[in-house]
């Protein structure tokens, strides 16, 4: 048996790990649908240490989310496979990575969650908590952060709507 | 409680109704859900604040959906006296905060010194109100405009008799302030500036106005923060006040404190304080713990 066949054999019988993406309608897709700037150079992204940092602390964050009392209603119904990429490519983009993000623009992708500050804060402090016990220094947590904390009104206002 | 009372009492608890069901209707409310630290500490006015100065963040734990309150105990320790501070509050909606604090100043063994007699105590109740008028200083990170917020403070102090006996024009007055407040968090930094127009002396300990100056003063209070997490923060303070009485000169005060969130609920403040000189007894400069509670 060929390498490539053994590897697909084991892809299927994973089965959930591997799920795929659910299908969403079509959207234009560009950079500034992350909702913020990234930075100029990519000293946050090393200190979040680099893409597997980035994809330990968002597979850290998504099981935060599913736990907190706060936000695991919100969550129980979501793309899991799809918030996990979309997400990684968010905190790389931002962070002055070598990423694009091809996810929605904010206000579209929070549309009718009905999100009030306190989610909105939940998030902020779970993210805190991964980038935490990745080992991110504070010092760069709060200029990661105060990038996202602008995207409060597109994402908590937003989807009242 | 006489028929006009029940009347307020019902009034007011229609009001807290009518409040409470638009907030419902709008989108449903609930306790808690700031960012820790982000409703500041109790300052010794009772009022959301550092330590020594009053900032524009709103008292409580609540969210612009909810209702919050805190509790604080304060207690400086100084040379010649002591000062005890006991508050409460409420926050709502993230807008509006309303404060009661009662304030002892304890002459303990000085007392004797002054001719008051050992242990005697200035007490004041301290009502206040302080109402967020624009910005936001945690959501608005990509502005420099501040979060900025007016209030009154109300000041009545029991021992109206001896300050006036020491010069003093009244043992009431109101406070008005202007408080202007931003957390960077790019560069992990809370700076807070405050315009209060007083006439207090010592905080109000003794009185106000006096035979120096009988008019309002405009004072400053600035405060800088650095966050070492986004639990812990250490600072400095800076606070003018007025120099009303004749008798014994008063000066600006300062501290420098560490503040931790030990929970969502409960954070400690303690601080090195300088309240300068003190009714003639100099350098008065000690030791300020302070334990809150939010929710």
């Amino acid at each position: 048996m060929k390498p490539s066949a053994l590897a697909l054999l084991v892809a299927i019988a994973s089965g959930p790990a591997l799920a795929a993406e659910q299908p969403v309608a079509p959207y234009p897709q560009s950079d500034a649908n992350a909702g913020a700037a990234p930075f100029k150079d990519d000293r946050v992204f090393q200190a979040l240490h680099g893409k597997a940092g980035v994809a330990r602390i968002t597979a850290d964050l998504i099981e935060r989310l599913k736990t907190d009392s706060r936000t695991s209603d919100i969550f129980r119904a979501a793309d899991f496979e799809r918030l996990d990429r979309t997400l990684n490519e968010e905190f790389c983009y931002v962070a002055g990575g070598p990423c694009h993000y091809s996810g929605m623009d904010m206000k579209t992708a929070h549309k009718h969650m009905g999100l009030q500050e306190i989610h909105f804060n939940a998030l902020v402090e779970d993210l805190e908590a991964a980038m935490t016990k990745e080992g991110v220094p504070w010092r760069v947590q709060a200029r990661l952060l105060a990038k996202f904390a602008t995207m409060k009104p597109e994402v908590v206002d937003a989807s009242r709507n | 409680m006489g028929f006009s009372g029940r009347m307020a009492a019902a009034a007011l608890a229609a009001g807290v109704a009518l409040v409470t069901a638009g907030a419902a209707e709008a989108h449903e409310w609930q306790w808690g859900g700031k960012l820790d630290l982000t409703r500041g500490v109790a300052n010794v006015e009772g009022a959301g604040g550092g330590g020594l100065a009053t900032w524009a963040l709103i008292t409580g734990n609540e969210t612009r959906d909810g209702i919050g309150g805190e509790l604080s105990a304060t207690y400086i320790n100084l040379p010649a006296y002591s000062v005890r501070v006991f508050g409460g509050g409420v926050g709502l909606f993230d807008r509006v905060e309303a404060t009661v604090a009662r304030a002892t100043f304890d002459t303990g063994a000085t007392g004797a010194k002054l001719g008051l007699g050992r242990g005697f105590t200035f007490d004041q109740t301290i009502l206040g109100a302080k109402v967020r008028l624009l910005g936001d200083a945690v959501y608005d990170q990509s502005t420099w405009l501040p979060q900025v917020a007016a209030g009154l403070q109300y000041k009545a102090n029991d021992r109206g008799a001896i300050v006036r006996a020491v010069g003093a024009d009244h043992d009431a007055d109101v406070d008005v302030y202007i408080a202007a407040t931003k957390i960077l968090l790019d560069q992990s930094l809370v700076l807070s500036a405050t315009a209060r127009a007083t006439r207090a002396n010592q905080f109000g300990f003794l009185g106000f106005g006096g035979d120096r100056s009988r008019a309002y003063a405009a004072e400053f209070e600035g405060s800088a923060a650095y966050l070492l997490t986004a639990k812990l923060a250490v600072g400095a303070e800076y606070r003018s006040k007025p120099d009303n009485l004749s008798f014994a000169r008063e000066a600006a005060a300062f501290d420098v404190f560490v503040a931790y969130a030990l929970t969502r609920n409960l954070s400690v403040t303690a601080a090195y304080v300088d309240l300068g000189d003190i009714a003639t007894f100099r350098g008065q400069r000690g030791a300020y713990v302070s334990l809150q509670a939010g929710f």
